[in-house]
C-alpha cells in the first residue's frame, strides 16, 4: 500500500517550526525522545520504545560450517524486518531502498566495528562455530528506525546467553540449559547509532526525527559511535552536501547521546538480571502494565492559557470578516421526496477558543443536551461527551 | 593478512607509495559512440568503465516521474571474476544495491536535476575483468554485444572491470567524466577518495590489500571548488579526535583527483575541436 502523501501546508507548517526551532512535539533540537527497554521472557529478546518507535530484537544461534575464508571465526548475520504492521508503506516481502539502507547500516554499524568476539565463537576451527542471527522486526513506525533497531540489537546481543560446550578431540556435545547454565557473548563494546535530520539544504538539523519530520528532511546522517568516543560508522543520506563544521559538530553531540544512551542499556539490563535472580515474573507481558483501563489517551502538552481570550480576539480582529454564507437553494426535484431538509447537527456554535463540556440532565427524557462553558483557567483536554437520553 | 606492515618507518606503504600519494590515474572519454557519454578511468588496478544515456523520457514506472527534476537511475553491479574473491551474485545482492543508491545519492547533489524535468538519467555500474588499456578495443566488443542484448534498457553503464580497492571512489570519478562527456551541466566536478587511518597518518587512495587490512576507511565525495560533501561514508573504529584530521586528508586528496579530472576533460575538448576543425 502506498503511504499517504504529505500535504503542502503540512510540510509548510513543519518547516516553518524548524526554522523557529520548534518541534512537534515540544522537544529541543538534540533532545531524544524517552527511551524504554524492557525484555522478553527468553534470553536475547529485547524490545525497545523510542517515543512511539517500537522495534523488537531476537537474538538466536546455531551451529555451522564457518566461511572458507575465515575458518576459526563465527558468524553474524543481522536483518531488519519492515513488516506492514509498522507502517502502511511498507511490504511484506520485497526489499525496498529503506529495507536495504537499514540492513546495510546495521551491519556496518555492527559488524565491522567488531564489538562481537567471533573468534572466541568457534567450537572446532574449519568445521563448527557458532552462527549468531539477529532479527529486528519493527513494530510500529514513528520515525528513526534505525537508532531504534541498532540499541535494540546491541542490548539484545547483551541480554543472549549461548549454550554451553564442550568439545572431546572430534566429538562436541552441546549442553542444554539445564544441563550447564548457558554463557553470554564476550562483547568488546556498544555501538549505538544516532541520526541527524537536515533541512533547507543543510541549515537546521535535528536530532532524532520522528515520522514527520524524516518526510520533510532534505537528508539525513548517521553516526555510530560508542561510549570511549570512538566512531564506528558515519553515513551520509539524501541528496544533501555538508560542510566539514557540521560533521564535526553531529559528532560532538553524538557522543554525548551516545554515554547517555549507553547508561541506560546498562541499566536496564541489571535490572533485567536482578529480576531473574529475584525469581520474579519477567517477560513482554509482564511489561504492559495490566490494571489500566486501555483507551487511547494522549499525553497533555502544556498550553499557555492565561490571555487565551485576549490573543483571541485580537486574531479575530485582525482577520477577515466571515464570508457570508447563503443557504442553499433546496430545489425539490419533481418526483422525489425529501426527508429531513433541516440538519439537526451541530446546533451550537463551534468555537475554537473555549474549551465546551457538556453535562446532561439526570432528569429522563431529554433529548437535547446542555452546553456548559468549562472554566477558561484550566487548560486541560477536550472531553465531549455526547449521550442523548432516550 | 597479519604481517604486513601498511606504513613502514620510511614512509612508504605497501605499492611505495607515500602516506599523501594518490595512485596513478588515467582516463579517456568518448569511449563508446552509441552511448550519450563514456568515460574509461584507471585508478591503480583498479579499472571502471563509465556510460551515461540521458536525459531522456521516463522509461518504466511513470508514476516515479518527478515533475520539476529529473530522476537519476543508478545501477551497479561487479563482475564474478573481478576480485580476489569470486562473487556469487554479480547484482541484486545487498552491498550492490547500497552501493548503487549511493551513487545515486551522489549525482542528485551534483547533476543541475532542475533542468529537465519529467526526464531520467540512468547510470548503470557494472564491474567486469580487467584488462589493460591496450585492449580497449576488445572491451568494446564485449561491451557491443551486452548493449545490443539489452538495447532496450538505456542506462548508464559503469562497469568496474578490476576491482582493487577503492571502488566506490573509481566508480564516481569514472560517472563524472561520462556525465560530463555526454553534455549534462553539473555544479562541479564530483570527486571521490578513500583515506585510511594507520598509526596516526592517514593514508590518500587506498588500495585492496589495505582495505582488508583493517584499516579505518573513510569514503568522500566532494565537489572541490565550494568544498561541500556530497556522500561520507566510514566502517571501522575511528577516535573522534583524528576525525577532523582524516576528513581533511580525504579533501585534499579528493582536490587532487578533481585537477586530473580537470587535465583530461580539456585535453578530449582539445582533441575534439582539433578533429572538428575548430
Amino acid at each position: 500500500m502506498k503511504d499517504t502523501p504529505l500535504s503542502n501546508c503540512e510540510r509548510d507548517f513543519l518547516l516553518k517550526a524548524i526554522e523557529e526551532k520548534k518541534r512537534l512535539d515540544g522537544r529541543q533540537t538534540y533532545d531524544y525522545r524517552k527511551i524504554k527497554i524492557s525484555f522478553g521472557t527468553d534470553y536475547g529478546c529485547c524490545f525497545v520504545d523510542l517515543g512511539q518507535t517500537r522495534v523488537m530484537a531476537q537474538v538466536s544461534c546455531e551451529l555451522v560450517a564457518p566461511k572458507e575464508n575465515r575458518p576459526n571465526e563465527g558468524i553474524m548475520f543481522f536483518n531488519i524486518e519492515l513488516s506492514p504492521m509498522a507502517s502502511p508503506g511498507f511490504e511484506q516481502g520485497r526489499q525496498s531502498e529503506l529495507s536495504v539502507k537499514l540492513n546495510r547500516q546495521l551491519e556496518r554499524c555492527l559488524r565491522n566495528s567488531k564489538c562481537i568476539d567471533t573468534e572466541s565463537l568457534c567450537v572446532v576451527s574449519g568445521e563448527k562455530v557458532w552462527q549468531i542471527r539477529v532479527d529486528v522486526h519493527t513494530l510500529n513506525n514513528d520515525g528513526n528506525l534505525m537508532d531504534a533497531a541498532s540499541i535494540a540489537a546491541i542490548t539484545a546481543l547483551c541480554h543472549f546467553r549461548r549454550p554451553d560446550v564442550s568439545t572431546q578431540g572430534q566429538e562436541v556435545t552441546v549442553y542444554s540449559p539445564e544441563e550447564r547454565d548457558p554463557i553470554p557473548l564476550s562483547i568488546y563494546h556498544m555501538p549505538i547509532s544516532v541520526s541527524f535530520a537536515f533541512f533547507q539544504q543543510g541549515t537546521y538539523l535535528l536530532v532524532d526525527p520522528c515520522e514527520r519530520e524524516e518526510r520533510v528532511m532534505d537528508g539525513l546522517l548517521v553516526i555510530a559511535m560508542n561510549k570511549h568516543r570512538e566512531i564506528c560508522s558515519i553515513q551520509s543520506s539524501g541528496g544533501i552536501m555538508l560542510l566539514k563544521e557540521q560533521v564535526m559538530r553531529c559528532s560532538k553531540i553524538a557522543g554525548v547521546k551516545v554515554s547517555e544512551i549507553t547508561e541506560l542499556i546498562s541499566e536496564a539490563l541489571l535490572n533485567d538480571r536482578k529480576a531473574r535472580k529475584a525469581g520474579g515474573k519477567c517477560g513482554f507481558a509482564e511489561s504492559m502494565p495490566q490494571d489500566r483501563i486501555t483507551a487511547l489517551k494522549k499525553d497533555e502538552t502544556p498550553v499557555e492559557m492565561t490571555d487565551v481570550t485576549e490573543t483571541a480576539n485580537g486574531i479575530i480582529q485582525k482577520g477577515e470578516a466571515a464570508p457570508q454564507t447563503v443557504p442553499s437553494p433546496v430545489v425539490p426535484v419533481p418526483g422525489v421526496g425529501q426527508v429531513g431538509l433541516q440538519n439537526s447537527w451541530g446546533l451550537e456554535e463551534d468555537d475554537e477558543d473555549d474549551y465546551e463540556e457538556e453535562k446532561n440532565d439526570n432528569s429522563g427524557d431529554e433529548q437535547v443536551e446542555e452546553v456548559t462553558k468549562m472554566d477558561v483557567g484550566k487548560g486541560g483536554l477536550l472531553f465531549i461527551y455526547l449521550d442523548s437520553l432516550m | 593478512m597479519a604481517g604486513l606492515e601498511l606504513l613502514s618507518d620510511q614512509g612508504y606503504r605497501l605499492d611505495g607509495r607515500k602516506a599523501t600519494e594518490l595512485r596513478k590515474l588515467q582516463a579517456r572519454m568518448g569511449v563508446f559512440t552509441q552511448a550519450d557519454g563514456s568515460a574509461y578511468l584507471e585508478q591503480g588496478n583498479t579499472k571502471a568503465l563509465a556510460v551515461v544515456y540521458g536525459p531522456h523520457e521516463m522509461r518504466g514506472s511513470r508514476s516515479r516521474t518527478l515533475h520539476d527534476r529529473a530522476v537519476i537511475n543508478c545501477q551497479y553491479s561487479m563482475a564474478t571474476f573481478s576480485t580476489a574473491e569470486r562473487k556469487r551474485r554479480p547484482h541484486g545482492d545487498r552491498k550492490s544495491t547500497e552501493m548503487s543508491l549511493h551513487l545515486k545519492q551522489t549525482f542528485e547533489a551534483a547533476v543541475m536535476t532542475q533542468l529537465y524535468p519529467r526526464s531520467q538519467i540512468d547510470i548503470y555500474v557494472k564491474v567486469r575483468v580487467g584488462l589493460t588499456l591496450h585492449l580497449v578495443r576488445g572491451i568494446i566488443a564485449e561491451i557491443d554485444f551486452f548493449v545490443i542484448v539489452h538495447k532496450h534498457v538505456s542506462i548508464v553503464f559503469q562497469q568496474i572491470l578490476q576491482s582493487d580497492g577503492g571502488n566506490y571512489s573509481v566508480c564516481v570519478n569514472a560517472a563524472t567524466l561520462a556525465v560530463i562527456d555526454a553534455g549534462i551541466p553539473m555544479r562541479d566536478y564530483v570527486c571521490a577518495c578513500t583515506v585510511g587511518f594507520v598509526d596516526e597518518t592517514p593514508l590518500a587512495d587506498l588500495c585492496y590489500a589495505e582495505e582488508n587490512g583493517g584499516v579505518s576507511s573513510l569514503a568522500l565525495a566532494l565537489l572541490p571548488r565550494g568544498g561541500q560533501i556530497a556522500l561520507l561514508q566510514m566502517d571501522a573504529r575511528l577516535h573522534q579526535d583524528h576525525l577532523e584530521t582524516l576528513i581533511e586528508a580525504a579533501m585534499t586528496a579528493c582536490k587532487g583527483v578533481s585537477k586530473v579530472l580537470d587535465e583530461v576533460v580539456r585535453q578530449h575538448l582539445q582533441e575534439a575541436s582539433v578533429l572538428t576543425g575548430e
